[in-house]
C-alpha cells in the first residue's frame, strides 16, 4: 500500500520537477469592453499555449485604458476609440494602433406586429437622433418602407449613458451622414444628446428598447442577435440597404481599405464605407502598442502574441459575436509590428 | 499606566484618522476639480449643457436630479417607514414583531443592482400599465405629473429609492422608540390618551432626535445611491418639473462617465461633481444636526408636548 502511494505522489511530482523552468513574463493590459470577450479568450489560450507568457487584460473602459496605459502602468491598451492627436502628442508619439477584430452596431427597436426588418437611410437616422422625425408612420419613414404597416406610435430614442466606444462609433456614424449631426452634436464617447432616454450598458439600452412600443436604439451586434431584438437594415453608400452580420461588418473594413493609405497609422474611421454589400455602421477596436519598449523580454512576448491574435486567433472572432479582420489587412498589420523596437533593436522579424 | 497612555495614544490617533481621511478626501477631490473649477466657475452649478465633445460642463440637472429623486424617495419613504417601526414597536402582536422585523432589514440586503433589474422589468412595466394613466387622470393638471411617461423617469428613481432607504429608516426608528422609557406612554394612559394619542404625544416626541436621525440616514443614502438609479432614471441631462420625464443624479453620472471620460478637463468635471455632492451630503447632515439641537436641546421633549 505504501509502496503505491509513494510512486502515485512520484508520478504526480515528477512532470512539474522535470519541466524546464522558464522565466515567466507577465504582461498586463487593460481598455475597451467592447472586446473583452474575445481577448479573454485569446490569453486563456494564448497562455496555456505558451508557457513562457502570462498575459492579463483588464476591461476598465477605453478611457481608463488610454490612461494606464500612456502612465505607462500598463503594456499595452485596448481602445475602441483612437487615441487624438493631443493624448498621442503626451505620451512622445511613442504608440501604435493595431486593429484586432470589427464591431457592428444593429439599430433596434420595438415595434409589435411588425415582422420585416425595418429599412432606415442615413438621413432617417440623422433625423431621428436629432429630435425632428419623430412619429414611425412618417412619410419619409414609409417611403423606403413600401408594404410595412408602420404604427402611429412616437420614436422614443435610446441611447447609452454611460460613456462607451459604442457611442462613439454611432455618433461617429451621424457626422459623416449628417452635416447637422456634425455641427450641433459631434463625435464622442458621450454626447450632448438633442432627444432620448440614456440606459446604462447595452444591457440597459436593450432592455428599455425591449419593453417599450416605439423604442429605438443602437447596441452592439452581437447583443442584439444574442437577445432576440428587433433590428433593421441601413443603407450603405452604394444604396443597398444591408443587414447587419459579421460579413457585411468585415466587409465594410474591407471597403474601407480600399480609399486607405497602405501606411495609414490605423486611426481611422470605417463607419460608412465603400463598398457594395459593407454594412455602414462599424469600427475597428484596437490594441494600443508602444513604438518603442524598454524592457525587450516585454516586447519580444507581446509581439508574437498580437501577430497570433490578428491571424490564427480570428478564426473564434465570429463565433463569439465579432466580425474579423479581413485578410488582406494582415501585410499592412505586420509592417507596423516589425518596426517595434526595445533597447534600439527590432524585437520581431516577422511570422516564422 | 505607561500601558495607559499607550492605550489612550493609539485611540486618539484612531479617532483622528478619520476627520484626516475626510480631509484628505476633500483635498484631493478639490484639486482634481480644479482647472474645471478655474474653467467654469459657479455657471457650473448652475448650468445645465454637458457636452463632452465641446468639453463643456454644467452639473445643473445632477445637482437638481440628486435632490428631487431624494426628496420623492423621503416623501414616499418616511411615512412607510414610520409606520412600520411604529407598528412593530407598539401595536403588532408579540410573535409577529421578530419575523417582520427581520424582513424589513432584509431589504437593506438586496444589492442596489437587484434593484435596478427590478426596477426595469417589473416596476416600470407596472407604473405605465396601473400607475401613471390613474395618476394622469385626476393630477395631469399639476406640473409635476405633465409629459409623455416612457417609463424611465423620476418617478421610477424616486421610488426605487423609497424601497430601498425604508429598511434604513425602519430599523434605526424602531430602535428610537424601542428606547424610549415605558414611563413615557403609562403616563400619557394614565392621563386618558388612547393609544394612538400616546403613540403621537408622548413618544414620537421623546424619540425626535432619533427619528431625525434616521431620516438623515436614509437621505445620505439616498444622495449616494447609484447603480439601481441610474438604470431606471432615464439619465437626461435635464431640469423638469414632471416626475414622469427623465432625470440624472450626481453618482449616477460619475459612476456612467468616469472610465470613458478622455479628456483631462472632463475627467475634472466629474470631479467637481463629485466635490459638489460631497459638500452637498455635509451640508444636509449639518442641517439635520442643527435642527435636532435646536428642537431637543440634550433633553426629552415629550413633556412639554403633553
Amino acid at each position: 500500500m505504501i509502496p503505491l502511494i509513494r510512486s502515485t505522489l512520484l508520478a504526480l511530482a515528477v512532470p512539474a520537477l522535470a519541466g524546464p523552468v522558464v522565466a515567466q513574463v507577465k504582461l498586463t493590459g487593460a481598455g475597451a469592453t467592447f472586446p473583452n470577450i474575445i481577448y479573454q479568450d485569446w490569453v486563456l489560450t494564448y497562455n496555456q499555449r505558451n508557457r513562457g507568457v502570462q498575459l492579463n487584460y483588464q476591461s476598465i473602459g477605453s478611457g481608463g485604458g488610454i490612461r494606464q496605459f500612456s502612465e505607462n502602468t500598463v503594456d499595452f491598451g485596448g481602445s475602441d476609440a483612437p487615441m487624438t492627436d493631443s493624448a498621442i502628442a503626451a505620451v512622445g508619439g511613442s504608440v501604435l494602433h493595431i486593429p484586432t477584430v470589427l464591431g457592428g452596431l444593429a439599430v433596434i427597436y420595438r415595434l409589435p406586429g411588425v415582422s420585416a426588418p425595418v429599412k432606415f437611410t442615413p438621413q432617417v437616422l440623422a433625423e431621428i437622433f436629432l429630435g425632428r422625425l419623430t412619429t414611425w408612420n412618417d412619410p419619409r419613414i414609409a417611403a423606403i418602407n413600401p408594404g410595412v404597416q408602420l404604427p402611429r406610435s412616437d420614436i422614443l430614442v435610446v441611447h447609452r449613458s454611460d460613456g462607451s466606444g459604442t457611442t462613439y462609433v454611432f455618433t461617429d456614424y451621424l457626422s459623416k451622414v449628417s452635416a447637422e449631426w456634425q455641427r450641433r452634436v459631434g463625435r464622442g464617447t458621450s454626447v450632448n444628446w438633442p432627444v432620448g432616454l440614456g440606459g446604462r450598458g447595452n444591457e440597459g439600452v436593450a432592455a428599455t428598447v425591449a419593453q417599450t412600443p416605439g423604442a429605438l436604439g443602437y447596441v452592439e451586434l452581437g447583443y442584439a442577435e444574442a437577445n432576440k431584438l428587433q433590428f433593421g437594415q441601413v443603407q450603405n453608400r452604394g444604396g443597398q440597404f444591408v443587414t447587419p452580420t459579421v460579413a457585411s461588418v468585415t466587409a465594410a473594413a474591407a471597403g474601407a481599405m480600399a480609399e486607405m493609405d497602405p501606411a495609414t497609422d490605423f486611426r481611422v474611421s470605417i463607419t460608412n464605407p465603400a463598398g457594395a454589400d459593407a454594412y455602414p455602421i462599424a469600427s475597428f477596436t484596437w490594441l494600443l502598442l508602444r513604438k518603442q519598449y524598454a524592457d525587450p523580454a516585454k516586447a519580444g512576448a507581446l509581439v508574437p502574441f498580437v501577430w497570433w491574435a490578428i491571424t490564427d486567433g480570428q478564426a473564434v472572432a465570429a463565433k463569439l459575436g465579432y466580425a474579423p479582420l479581413p485578410a488582406a489587412m494582415r501585410p499592412w498589420i505586420e509592417t507596423r509590428l516589425k518596426s517595434i523596437t526595445a533597447g534600439g533593436k527590432a524585437v520581431w522579424a516577422g511570422p516564422k | 499606566m505607561k500601558a495607559d497612555r499607550a492605550y489612550q495614544a493609539t485611540l486618539t490617533g484612531l479617532a483622528l484618522l478619520l476627520p484626516a481621511i475626510l480631509l484628505a478626501l476633500t483635498v484631493e477631490l478639490a484639486i482634481n476639480a480644479w482647472p474645471s473649477i478655474e474653467q467654469f466657475g459657479w455657471s457650473f452649478v448652475f448650468t445645465s449643457t454637458w457636452d463632452p465633445v465641446a468639453d463643456v460642463y454644467g452639473a445643473g440637472p445632477l445637482i437638481f436630479g440628486t435632490l428631487a429623486s431624494s426628496f420623492v424617495a423621503l416623501v414616499l419613504a418616511v411615512p412607510l417607514a414610520f409606520s412600520v417601526a411604529i407598528f412593530l414597536n407598539e401595536f403588532a402582536p408579540r410573535w409577529l414583531r421578530r419575523p417582520l422585523g427581520f424582513l424589513v432589514e432584509l431589504l437593506a440586503a438586496v444589492p442596489s443592482v437587484v434593484y435596478g433589474l427590478w426596477g426595469i422589468f417589473v416596476l416600470i412595466p407596472f407604473l405605465r400599465a396601473f400607475v401613471v394613466p390613474p395618476l394622469k387622470a385626476v393630477l395631469g393638471w399639476l406640473p409635476f405629473f405633465q409629459g409623455v411617461f416612457y417609463g424611465n423617469s423620476m418617478l421610477a428613481g424616486g421610488i426605487i429609492l423609497a424601497v430601498m432607504v425604508v429598511p434604513y429608516i425602519a430599523a434605526v426608528s424602531r430602535e428610537v422608540l424601542h428606547a424610549v422609557p415605558d414611563t413615557q406612554r403609562e403616563a400619557a394612559l394614565a392621563l386618558g390618551a388612547t393609544r394612538w394619542e400616546a403613540v403621537w404625544m408622548a413618544v414620537l416626541p421623546y424619540g425626535r432626535a432619533g427619528l431625525v436621525g434616521a431620516v438623515m440616514l436614509g437621505l445620505g443614502r439616498a444622495l449616494g445611491e447609484t447603480m439601481a438609479v441610474t438604470m431606471v432614471i432615464g439619465n437626461r441631462h435635464d431640469i423638469s418639473l414632471s416626475l414622469l420625464e427623465p432625470g440624472y443624479t450626481m453618482a449616477a453620472a460619475i459612476a456612467n462617465e468616469f472610465s470613458e471620460a478622455t479628456t483631462s478637463l472632463y475627467l475634472s468635471a466629474l470631479f467637481e461633481v463629485g466635490l459638489v455632492l460631497f459638500v452637498i451630503t455635509v451640508v444636509v447632515n449639518a442641517a439635520a444636526r442643527l435642527l435636532v439641537w435646536r428642537t431637543a436641546p440634550g433633553r426629552a421633549v415629550g413633556s412639554r408636548a403633553l
